[in-house]
C-alpha cells in the first residue's frame, strides 16, 4: 500500500537553517545536511529546502546547501523559495534537487509549469499554495503570503495540475505556526478536485494532527518544520503513532549510525 | 567500469551522486561504441517514454551488443519500461524486448479530460510503496519483504515470469524485473535511501566492479 509520507521542510538563509534547533550531539545545528542526515536516520520520507535568503547574490549559498544535502541523503529532495524562471529551477535542478516548488511566479506566469514539466516531467514541478480563508472560498496569497490575489485555492489547483505540476504543496496561512492543527477542509478540498498528490502544511501541533489531515483532510502526505526540530526520534515517534492509528507510513530499522535503542526492533510495513 | 547512458530524459544527478556515493566508477559516454570497455550498463529515466527515441539505433544495437557479452544491465524506471517490447505511453516506438509484454497506464487513474476524480486513484503514483518480493534474485540480494521504496511514474510493466517482486497500487505490477544479468526496478533506488543503495550495490557487484565494497 502506498505510505502517506512525512516531509521535513528547513528553512534555509545563506546556507543556514533558520529556525531554531535544538538536537543534542549535532555539532552544528544550523546546518543542513546534518541536519537531513538526522532525519534521515529517524525515517523522513522527503526533505524540502526552503530558501529564504533575501538577495540574489546569495542564491549560490543555496547551490552549495543542495549540493551538500544531496551528497549526504539518498531521498527526494525539494526546493522552493524565489524560483522566479527556468534559470533558477536549473541551477536548483543540477546542483541535486529532484522537484522544485513554484508559488509566485506560478501565479504571475503559469506558462513556467509547463515549461519546467516538459524539459523535467511533471514529478520535478511542484506548485506551492498559501492559501487563506475569505468568504466561503479559500483565498490566495503570494510573495510569503504578503500580498493577496483574486484567486481561489481550489480553482487554481485545478489549472496548475491541468499546466503539468506533479504535486500540490497547499499550505493553511491561517494555522501556519499556530500548532492549532492542519486545515483539514482546505486539505480535503483541494485533494478532492486534483488529480495528483497534495501535501498538506501549515499547523502541526500534535501527532494526532497527522492522523486527522491524513483522514478527514484526505492528504497525501504532510509537511512540518518545527516539531520535527525540537525533539529527538520525533519523526520515528510520529510514524509509530500513525501506524498504530491504521495510517500506512514506511517505518525504517535503525540506520548504522542510528542511536535507536535495540531494544525497539521495528518491522517493515506490510 | 560502469557507463551511465544520458539519453536525455531528465536529470541524472541523483544517480551520478548515488553511484559517487557508494564508490561506483562510472562514465557517462557520449558514443556508443564506448560501451565495449563497459563491466555494466545503466539506463535510467524520468518521465516519457518518448526520451527513449533516443535510444533507437546504434544505442540499443550497442546496448544488444553488451547484452550478448554477459555484460549486466539495469534499467531504471523509464529503463525498466525500456526493457519490455513497448509502452502505451508511445506506441510506436518498440523498447530493447529482452523482457515480454508491455506497460500500460496504471488502470484507476483518472486522465485530464475525467473531471470526476475523488473515486479513481491519483497517477502519478508518487511516494513510497512497499515490495511484495516474489523469489530469489541478485538485484534484491539483502532485500526483505515489505521494504519500501520511492516511486514516481504513470505506467507500468506487467507481472510475468520474470517479475522478482511486485507492487500494488490500485493493481499490481511488476516493480523490480529481472532475468539472467538483465534487471529493472520501477521505483529510483537512488532515492530510496539505505534500501536503494542496497540495491545498486548488488547490480555493481555483478558487474564484477566491486572490490572496493565490503563482504556480502
Amino acid at each position: 500500500m502506498l505510505s502517506k509520507r512525512i516531509i521535513a521542510c528547513l528553512d534555509v538563509r545563506d546556507g543556514n537553517v533558520v529556525k531554531g534547533i535544538n538536537f543534542e550531539g549535532l555539532q552544528n545545528a544550523g546546518n543542513p545536511a546534518e541536519l537531513s542526515s538526522r532525519y534521515n536516520q529517524d525515517g523522513i520520507d522527503e526533505i524540502v529546502i526552503l530558501d529564504v535568503t533575501a538577495t540574489i547574490e546569495k542564491r549560490k549559498a543555496l547551490a552549495e546547501t543542495i549540493h551538500a544535502v544531496a551528497e549526504e541523503i539518498f531521498l527526494p529532495l525539494c526546493v522552493g523559495g524565489g524560483i522566479r524562471d527556468e534559470r533558477h529551477a536549473e541551477a536548483a535542478i543540477d546542483a541535486g534537487a529532484d522537484k522544485v516548488s513554484l508559488n509566485t511566479a506560478a501565479i504571475a506566469q503559469p506558462e513556467l509549469i509547463t515549461t519546467l514539466a516538459s524539459r523535467y516531467g511533471s514529478q520535478a514541478v511542484i506548485v506551492a499554495i498559501d492559501a487563506k480563508r475569505a468568504n466561503d472560498g479559500f483565498q490566495i496569497f503570494v510573495r510569503s503570503g504578503q500580498q493577496s490575489t483574486d484567486r481561489d485555492a481550489v480553482e487554481w489547483a485545478r489549472e496548475a495540475a491541468d499546466r503539468g505540476a506533479g504535486e500540490i504543496l497547499l499550505t493553511s496561512i491561517d494555522r501556519d505556526g499556530t500548532k492549532s492543527g492542519f486545515d483539514c477542509e482546505l486539505t480535503a478540498a483541494v485533494s478532492e478536485a486534483v488529480p495528483i498528490p497534495v501535501i498538506a502544511s501549515g499547523g502541526a501541533g500534535t501527532f494526532d494532527h497527522f492522523v486527522e489531515v491524513f483522514t478527514t483532510g484526505k492528504a497525501d502526505a504532510a509537511l512540518a518544520a518545527s516539531i520535527f526540530h525540537y525533539a529527538e526520534h520525533a519523526v520515528a515517534d510520529l510514524k509509530q503513532h500513525l501506524s498504530q492509528a491504521g495510517i500506512p507510513v514506511r517505518l525504517t530499522p535503525p540506520g548504522p549510525r542510528g542511536n535507536t535503542p535495540s531494544t525497539s526492533p521495528q518491522s517493515p510495513v506490510d | 567500469m560502469i557507463a551511465l547512458i544520458d539519453y536525455g530524459a531528465g536529470n541524472l544527478t541523483s544517480v551520478r551522486k548515488a553511484l559517487t556515493h557508494i564508490g561506483t566508477p562510472y562514465v557517462v559516454p557520449s558514443a556508443p561504441d564506448a560501451l565495449d570497455a563497459c563491466s555494466g550498463v545503466i539506463v535510467p529515466g524520468v518521465g516519457h517514454f518518448e526520451t527513449t527515441a533516443t535510444l533507437a539505433g546504434a544505442w540499443t544495437a550497442a546496448i544488444e551488443a553488451s547484452v550478448q557479452r554477459d555484460v549486466p544491465l539495469l534499467g531504471i524506471c523509464v529503463g525498466l519500461q525500456w526493457l519490455f517490447a513497448g509502452s502505451e505511453e508511445a506506441p510506436t516506438l518498440p523498447g530493447l524486448g529482452v523482457m515480454s509484454g508491455c506497460c500500460a497506464l496504471i488502470p484507476g487513474a483518472h486522465t485530464a479530460e475525467d473531471s470526476a476524480p475523488t473515486a479513481a486513484l491519483k497517477v502519478p503514483h508518487v511516494g513510497w510503496n512497499s515490495l511484495d518480493v516474489k523469489k530469489e534474485s541478485w538485484i534484491l540480494d539483502g532485500v526483505r519483504d515489505g521494504d519500501q521504496v520511492y516511486f514516481t511514474h504513470s505506467f507500468a510493466a506487467p507481472v510475468t515470469a520474470d517479475c522478482v517482486a511486485s507492487t500494488t497500487y490500485g493493481v499490481e505490477f511488476a516493480s523490480v524485473v529481472e532475468r539472467d544479468h538483465i534487471a529493472g526496478v520501477q521505483f529510483h533506488p537512488e532515492k530510496s535511501g539505505e534500501v536503494g543503495l542496497g540495491i545498486l550495490r548488488n547490480f555493481l557487484r555483478r558487474t564484477g566492479d566491486a572490490s572496493n565494497l565490503p563482504a556480502q
